[in-house]
């Protein structure tokens, strides 16, 4: 039973890591439309810089997300006015999400190219340590970036639901034309949309550098389960992201325990196929189209 | 206060305007007539920014606005309400009105013209925290011109008000749109039912095949033999 337990724990710890992972490419679809295949570049650039930062002015790698967040911000606007809006007029959402595929292949490399492909270990300032709840170990590292990704989810729902600003980007994202008629400027929303997808994953970034070491190739492993994890819980929705997260934490960490370690991935991408096959719109997803009204 | 002059319009390599003129002055009600496929939904977006003339220019109150985007327009207080409501259908009725009042002119009093309108329309009241997409289509329309008044616009343009309705309900709209020109709105109104638009307009062109045929006022038209031959049936 505290095997059991332990396992379940470790789960939800994991699922809380992916879920900061997803909840920025889930929003970015969700409003722009887009399928950001670079979101894990995203994160593994926000990691070497909270390396950077953290090593560079020796400071506790939490306190560099308040520079990493905004810097990824940047990348992730910048990302949709110069590479994917250009390509809105295409007509054909293909294009942009190969334009993803593209930046995430160059990101991936410019990383070799300026750190080598040798790891970097972020310092853990004790975030390494264990606690005890009960009878169950966790990183106190692990409980942070659970406690962010609640936070994260709460907050962007507010935001959302409460301001002005996250009403025009719903607004945006359920009838782009009628959002103009009403004075909403929508290549700006996608921008900041974008921008603020990204700046989720830097955050994210700054709270996983200290648990796993950094390598070029970090974010393939991460986007491939955010993927998961988006599309369990319903491409767009947030708390959707978030709960599909913690089911996918949970059934990597009891496959990986009860069935092997080496087919966890198999037994999440198994999920993964079922899901596309049987409920395709996902737990938390309403509809796919989201851009009509009935007459 | 809104002046169109010998604009052409299309999308893609298709041309639906040729040469339109037409001016609006403060306080008018006017209407544009014409079938379906004439070019009255492309002429609303051209002027409100949605399309892009290819030549020819849209002054408003004096100032050119031939290129600005449709953000832009709605700030210099030109609302277009457009054909078939587009409500935002997931987001509640009063975020719907919320989002009418996004510009910024209208931000301000967002509270103070959302207790307006409400008087104006009783019934969406008690709608205000449905989804809209759950709303019928007569009510729907009402949140659609309600949208549009949140903007507190100089001009309202309505694009089809009555489309799809059941005729009582038509009724409905046109008296709304009178009490909304009672206001001191300036109102353009494009439609098909040009029985009843006539009636509730000061003047009106006929606008076919992407042309004007025909510029009188409201009273004339109705009186005009082209006019009842090809709109009244008569």
């Amino acid at each position: 039973m505290d095997t059991f337990l332990q396992i379940v724990a470790n789960g939800l710890m994991l699922g809380g890591l992916f879920a900061i992972v997803a909840v920025g490419l889930t929003l970015i679809f969700g409003i722009v439309k887009v399928i950001n295949f670079a979101h894990g570049e995203f994160l593994m650039v926000g990691m070497y810089l909270t390396f950077l930062l953290s090593t560079g002015m020796d400071v506790h790698p939490y306190l560099t997300a308040a520079a990493v967040a905004p810097a990824l911000f940047v990348l992730g606007a910048l990302t949709q006015r110069l590479l994917i809006q250009p390509l809105m007029s295409a007509r054909d959402e293909h294009v942009q999400i190969f334009a993803t595929v593209g930046l995430s292949t160059a990101l991936m490399n410019l990383a070799l190219l300026v750190f080598g492909a040798d790891i970097a270990n972020t310092p853990a300032h004790g975030v390494r340590s264990q606690v005890m709840l009960g009878e169950v170990r966790i990183l106190t590292g692990q409980l942070w970036v659970f406690g962010a990704a609640i936070l994260l989810v709460i907050g962007l729902q507010l935001f959302m639901k409460k301001t002005r600003t996250g009403r025009a980007i719903r607004a945006t994202a359920q009838n782009r034309a009628a959002a103009r008629l009403m004075g909403i400027n929508d290549k700006f929303i996608y921008i900041l949309t974008f921008g603020l997808g990204a700046a989720c994953v830097g955050l994210g970034s700054s709270l996983i550098a200290p648990l796993y070491p950094t390598s070029p190739t970090i974010g393939t492993y991460f986007v491939l389960i955010a993927f998961v994890c988006v599309v369990l819980g319903g491409l767009g929705s947030i708390p959707g992201a978030f709960f599909g997260a913690l089911v996918i934490g949970l059934v990597d960490a009891l496959s990986g325990f009860y069935i092997g370690s080496d087919l966890r991935e198999a037994v999440v991408f198994t999920i993964f196929l079922l899901i596309l096959i049987l409920k395709p719109s996902g737990l938390f997803g309403t509809r796919m189209n989201l851009s009509h009204v009935s007459p | 206060m809104l002046e169109v002059k010998n604009v052409d319009a299309g999308y893609g390599s298709t041309v639906i305007l040729q040469d339109i003129s037409l001016h609006v002055e403060p306080g008018e009600v006017v209407t544009i007539v014409g079938a379906n496929g004439a070019g009255k939904t492309t002429l609303l977006r051209t002027i409100s920014g949605l399309v892009k003339p290819r030549t020819g220019a849209i002054t408003f109150e004096g100032k050119d606005i031939t290129k600005l985007e449709a953000h832009d327009t709605v700030d210099r207080g030109i609302t277009l309400i457009p054909e078939g409501r587009q409500l935002f259908p997931d987001m509640t009725v009063r975020d719907n009105l919320l989002m009418g009042a996004y510009c910024r002119h209208a931000r301000d009093y967002q509270d103070d013209t959302l207790h307006e309108v409400l008087e104006l329309f009783p019934r969406l009241r008690e709608r205000l925290d449905q989804h809209a997409s759950s709303l019928s289509g007569g009510e729907q329309q009402m949140v659609a011109i309600a949208r549009g008044m949140m903007a507190r616009p100089k001009i309202l343009m309505f694009d089809e008000p009555s489309l799809g309705l059941a005729p009582i309900i038509v009724s409905q709209v046109f008296e709304v749109i009178a009490q909304v020109a009672a206001t001191g709105t300036t109102v353009l109104i494009v439609e098909q039912n040009v029985f009843h638009t006539l009636k509730a307009a000061d003047r009106g062109y006929v606008l076919e095949n992407g042309r004007m045929v025909l510029s009188d006022d409201a009273d004339a038209l109705l009186q005009n033999d082209h006019v009842r031959q090809a709109y009244l049936g008569i």
